[in-house]
């Protein structure tokens, strides 16, 4: 997470320290039975096992029952990073408990859980002291129970593997918890425990199984398309031709009422605007509804966009770039570039663009909702940000938050998709038409993919000052692109210097950790884009793009001064002043970016000759936030064939440091997976906007990495004390500009749009 | 009204001729571990076994299976031990998971007509599915793992 110490009281009054760190217990539950409204990733239909008689629970985050099993709460969506295994195991370390006796429950929606968001990469380095802590409590008041049976101090008795003990005299957990415990601890005696040292850690760092592994092999995992209710009809929509203010004009279902199971189509009424001009065709099967839905007529009043296509974002990115006006100037330390530029003996100047990426989750968008007989509004789905999708429902339906609960389903995929909960309020919208029958829509793969809210394309341009010793001696990075966090949630977004908001999702990366001199990040808000289509956070959201043109540029600026571009680096990165980085995540600074570059060089031999149209490259960058770096450095050998322009990528090699590691072979696999994303996205993925729609309906050609494209990937970790950064996102990041990198090594031309594709490099050889 | 066998019983569903058996087999008879994903056989996420033969549910007319023999993730082992879902779990693959029942019953397959493959034979294969999470490099390694195992197990049955 951003260290928010600064607070901005957006339009709402909310602020985004209180919006954000929501971390406390507050309100009163709903009265739901856990055992009804979470979901345990273990069990073979996702129930929650039953407590035994008596329960402690010594801090919201779990609970020890009579017979010893702890139910370990997780407020994060498990979308592929095993985020429950996590979790526990830096519980399970500090309470000292058997790993046996571990379960993870997915919570609900209640309020008492506070902000419910899984992004950011942020799950386990937010997780870590808070569940350390809570662990630590729990072991403190087991120690000081055993130690009253035995009227002996706490300090002379051990935790040790679920257990007390005090020389022969032993107290498992449950036998303890069966005797009667209630202690609780305030926020003071949380923070003042003593907790492990490093050295002393025996489950973090250490292999585990993963809890919700074996349900995923035997088809059991239960996941949002699978939420079944008695008596639920089927929905299936017919979606509008924009995203933005299309309203229907006229329905003619006539030639639907032949098909058996039809029942009728709706036109939603949408008060909360998150679904104008949908249509949702209710039959009693969801083949019934897809077949009804290809025979319903509807004509729409279209929104404005349907007459705006990819180039005209990208020719107002550039018309935005141009003016000074424009944007927010974010803190850099020193921001005043124009003397450097006047002064320059040569300068460098780029442009680098990036086009509309499609999450393309495996797990097509879903909803089952329903009025339950509490009068309480059920919302069966998987969902990455509960606390944003409240209130949208709730506008939607005409009630209050309370009155509605998310329930947790596993998620076929998130990748930010889910972050945006969107696709929750055409299924309650269908089911409050209905009087509150259960709705369950589905909706299929073009609806999925028009319905996204993609990364945004964007449009950078790159500059760069060298004094006469070709030092550099400034550097201004200009971005404009679509903001999700403008169009979801502002109150999200800080103020640059010069007092402008901006979305920290769509500049985060530019802020990099090279010395050069003055600096200048400007961000702008591509506003046709906003009111185009709903652009969305997507895996590794704003550095997945800025890193593209950060490290493509810095390779152009070593060729440009004649320098080997792994030295060129290693020479930029400092770790001084605001690149030294701080206590406790970013510590160490630049010079650990610098570490992870050398590592990967030497996995993948740089400066060693290739052969002929093969060339090496590589890249860097720090993840996520300059709060929480997690630092990358990609290497790849890429081979070009110069005569149908085709690239493929030999190796990819990964070398990562994300401090404290919790999860090792979960760690690698979220390293694998993001880095196999930026190579897709870097050659196989991206689409366009035409006419206000998205280009591409289906796998036929929004065409992810296949098996058969997958190179050869290591990943290996630096070892380290600091606390955890992420992991989810980072790794995709360095991965695009290391391949336009290696194409310039192996064939001489340099490509400054994403994705690279056949014909690009063969115009661009072609030109060279 | 359709009739097949699914898992070693025999069911049956009254449903239109032409309904896809991936929704049969989900919707009318509650077997949810084969997936929908695309609609158009692209994906592989909606993989079973029509006969042995991987085949894409979701582009399957359930009329096009009377009276076939048809398996699914859940009937693909009674405890769910087949040797490419114990090596699948030992280097634990899925991520999501959503994808992964597709890519177990594909990777069966394979195993059963190329019982040590290579990877050029993998990649030909398993490339019709999609995974998301990409957990492609989890997937190769675990079926060289599945071959080994099932190779090592026969050798053993055969020297008993």
């Amino acid at each position: 997470m951003r260290k928010l110490g600064n607070t901005h009281t957006g339009a709402t009054g909310v602020t985004r320290r209180g919006f954000l760190i929501g971390m406390t217990a507050a309100g009163v539950s709903f009265g739901f039975p856990r055992t009804w409204a979470a979901m345990d990733p273990a069990t073979p239909n996702g129930a929650v096992l039953p407590d035994a008689a008596q329960v402690y629970e010594p801090s919201l985050w779990y609970s020890i029952d009579s017979a010893g099993k702890i139910k370990v709460n997780i407020i994060r969506a498990e979308m592929g990073q095993h985020v429950g295994t996590s979790i526990a195991r830096i519980l399970a370390e500090e309470l000292e408990a058997d790993w046996q006796d571990i379960e993870i429950i997915h919570v609900d929606s209640n309020e008492k859980w506070g902000l419910m968001v899984t992004g950011g990469s942020w799950s386990v380095s937010q997780s870590w002291s808070v569940y350390r802590q809570a662990g630590a409590a729990g072991k403190t008041a087991l120690l000081e129970a055993a130690a009253k049976q035995w009227n002996v101090s706490p300090s002379k008795c051990q935790a040790i593997k679920g257990k007390i003990v005090y020389g022969n005299n032993t107290l498992s957990y449950g036998e303890l918890v069966a005797k009667g415990l209630s202690r609780q601890f305030s926020e003071d005696e949380l923070k003042a425990l003593p907790l492990k040292a490093n050295k002393d850690l025996s489950l973090v760092g250490h292999h585990v199984t993963s809890l919700d592994i074996v349900n995923k092999t035997n088809g059991n995992a239960l996941f949002g398309i699978d939420a079944k209710i008695e008596g639920m009809v089927y929905a299936c929509p017919i979606l509008p031709p924009t995203r933005n203010g299309s309203s229907v004009a006229s329905i003619d279902d006539s030639a639907a009422k032949s098909i058996k199971g039809y029942q009728q189509t709706l036109a939603l009424d949408d008060p909360s605007e998150t679904a104008p001009g949908w249509v949702m065709v209710i039959a009693s099967s969801f083949y019934a509804a897809q077949k009804a839905a290809k025979k319903v007529k509807v004509t729409w009043q279209a929104g404005a966009a349907a007459s705006v296509s990819e180039a005209d974002f990208m020719a107002e990115g550039r018309k935005l770039i141009q003016d000074p006006k424009q944007g927010a100037i974010l803190d850099t330390g020193s921001h005043d570039t124009d003397t450097a530029f006047t002064q320059a003996a040569s300068s460098l100047e780029q442009e680098y663009l990036t086009h509309t990426v499609l999450h393309a989750q495996m797990e097509p968008l879903n909803a089952l909702a329903f009025l339950n007989s509490d009068k309480i509004w059920e919302v069966h789905s998987g969902c990455q940000w509960q606390s944003l999708t409240l209130p949208s429902l709730a506008a939607a339906l005409g009630v209050t938050e309370k009155d509605i609960i998310i329930r947790s389903y596993l998620l076929g995929g998130g990748f930010g998709r889910r972050l945006n909960g969107d696709y929750t309020v055409p299924a309650a919208l269908a089911s409050k038409a209905l009087g509150g029958k259960p709705v369950k829509m589905v909706l299929m793969r073009p609806e999925d993919l028009q319905f996204d809210s993609p990364r945004s394309s964007s449009v950078q341009l790159l500059k760069m000052a060298f004094d006469q010793d070709k030092k550099v001696s400034a550097m201004e990075h200009h971005a404009a692109a679509g903001w999700p966090t403008k169009v979801m949630v502002p109150v999200f977004m800080p103020k640059g210097t010069n007092g402008e908001s901006y979305d920290p999702f769509s500049i985060s990366g530019a802020d990099h950790w090279y010395s050069v001199g003055a600096q200048k990040v400007r961000a702008i808000s591509n506003e046709l884009a906003n009111s185009s289509f709903r652009p969305g956070w997507l895996r590794s959201v704003g550095p997945g793009w800025t890193g593209w043109a950060v490290e493509s540029f810095m390779d152009e600026a070593a060729h440009h001064v004649g320098a080997d571009p792994l030295t060129f680096r290693l020479d930029h990165l400092i770790a001084e002043g605001r690149n030294a980085g701080v206590e406790p995540i970013s510590i160490g600074g630049a010079a650990r970016q610098a570490a992870v570059l050398k590592k990967a060089a030497a996995m993948i031999g740089w400066g060693q000759a290739q052969a002929p149209d093969t060339g090496l490259g590589i890249a860097s960058t720090f993840g996520q936030e300059r709060d929480m770096p997690t630092w990358v450095a990609v290497a790849v050998q890429v081979h070009v064939n110069k005569s149908n322009g085709l690239v493929t990528v030999q190796k990819l090699h990964v070398a990562v440091d994300a401090g404290i590691i919790v999860d090792p072979d979960g760690a690698e696999a979220q390293c694998q997976g993001a880095a196999l994303w930026g190579l897709s996205m870097a050659l196989y993925e991206g689409t366009e906007f035409v006419n206000g729609k998205i280009k591409d309906a289906n796998f036929d050609t929004y065409t992810p990495l296949r098996l058969s494209q997958t190179p050869e990937v290591k990943v290996e970790f630096i070892p380290s004390t600091a606390a955890p950064a992420g992991l989810g996102e980072p790794a995709t990041t360095p991965v695009a500009p290391a391949i336009a990198n290696a194409i310039f090594n192996a064939v001489g031309v340099r490509l400054r749009s994403l994705p690279m594709t056949p014909n690009d490099v063969k115009a661009a050889l072609a030109k060279a | 009204m359709a009739t097949f066998n699914l898992n070693g019983k025999t069911v049956t569903a009254d449903v239109e001729s032409d309904t896809p058996l991936l929704w049969v087999i989900r919707d009318e008879l509650g077997f949810t571990g084969t997936k929908f994903g695309c609609g158009i056989g692209t994906c592989g996420a909606c993989t079973v076994h029509v006969g042995g033969r991987a085949t894409r549910s979701c582009i399957t007319p359930v009329v096009a299976v009377e009276g076939a023999n048809i398996t699914t993730i859940e009937g693909l082992s009674v405890d769910g031990d087949h040797p490419v879902q114990v090596a699948w779990q030992a280097l634990q693959v899925p991520q999501c998971g959503y994808c992964q029942s597709g890519q177990i019953m594909q990777a069966a397959s394979l195993l059963k007509d190329i019982p040590n493959p290579t990877d050029a034979e993998i990649d030909a294969v398993m490339s019709g599915n999609l995974c998301r999470c990409m957990t492609y490099v989890r997937i190769r390694q675990a079926i060289h793992d599945a071959a080994a195992a099932t190779t090592q197990a026969e050798k053993e049955n055969n020297n008993a």
